[in-house]
């Protein structure tokens, strides 16, 4: 079960409209390392965990990544929503305008659409642990990319908040891949 | 920034807290001083989330907040992305 609330994680604030900064951040909605891929792959992979806190940190991870999802989706929203043709064809925007106007769709930088094959759900607890690591990492250096290619101070504001998250998240899947490592080489007695 | 902004930033730091405490604890589940940050913080949000919705109305669905009063207040706005936190109004209002 889930529950929604009004409300963001994190303020996200936006200057100006800025379509060309639109179309590079939306990778970080529906891009291979985006927030939609990290959500459904932590909330997909939980239900085979060996240990407590190992289906805790998934679960919540999983939560969080969707209220980061949100996030995203507030800045291109607000990025592009009073933008002109003419603003969007100059920004290269076009060819995502003329699918879907100025909705939000899961795309990565260059248009192309969300797939499964992003993620992966292994069954193994070290191999997934080990891919939720390797995708935290990833996602925090597309958002050092982001924040490279910003021009707008407060879209980099959101983008150093959602950088952060990455690495306490890294932090916190370390050290339940530690926990994983001593529950298999604990002592099994079963009389 | 409008009283019904500062009121939602202070949910917002609070509930932050929570998170990350929740994440940690989630890894250091007998850590004794972030047991008593998290029941604190949690305590303090709960207040303060109580408090607004009595205001501005429900800040979460299915009966997790409160609404008073003869309307459905679930359906008004703002809607977490048309609040403009860069000035008092929400964008809906502009």
């Amino acid at each position: 079960m889930w529950i929604y609330e009004k409300k963001l994680e994190y303020p996200a604030r936006v200057s100006s409209t800025n379509p060309r900064l639109a179309k590079d951040v939306i990778t970080q909605y529906g891009g291979p390392d985006g927030e939609l891929a990290a959500s459904l792959r932590y909330l997909t992979q939980r239900y085979t965990m060996p240990i407590p806190q190992a289906k805790a940190v998934l679960t919540d991870i999983g939560t969080e990544e969707l209220a980061h999802m949100e996030i995203v989706a507030t800045l291109v929203y607000n990025l592009i929503r009073n933008a002109t043709v003419e603003q969007i064809k100059a920004a290269g925007l076009d060819p995502y305008y003329a699918d879907h106007d100025k909705a939000l769709y899961f795309v990565n930088a260059a248009g192309a659409p969300w797939t499964a094959t992003y993620i992966q759900s292994k069954g193994d607890p070290i191999a997934d642990l080990h891919e939720d690591m390797a995708a935290e990492q990833k996602a925090r250096a597309t958002y050092e990319y982001l924040i490279n290619l910003s021009d707008d101070p407060d879209v980099t504001d959101t983008l150093r908040f959602l950088r952060e998250r990455e690495i306490v998240h890294f932090q916190r899947f370390g050290e339940t891949l530690n926990l994983v490592h001593d529950w298999m080489s604990s002592k099994k007695v079963f009389y | 920034m409008n009283n019904r902004q500062s009121a939602l930033l202070r949910i917002m730091e609070l509930e932050f807290a929570a998170i990350d405490l929740n994440l940690f604890l989630d890894t250091h589940p007998d850590d004794s001083c972030a047991l008593t940050d998290f029941a604190a913080v949690s305590q303090e949000l709960m207040k303060a989330k109580a408090e607004f919705e009595a205001r501005y109305g429900p800040l979460m669905n299915f009966g997790f907040g409160l609404n008073q009063g003869n309307t459905w207040r679930w359906i008004e706005s703002p809607w977490p992305w048309e609040v403009n936190f860069n000035d008092c109004k929400p964008y809906g209002e502009e």
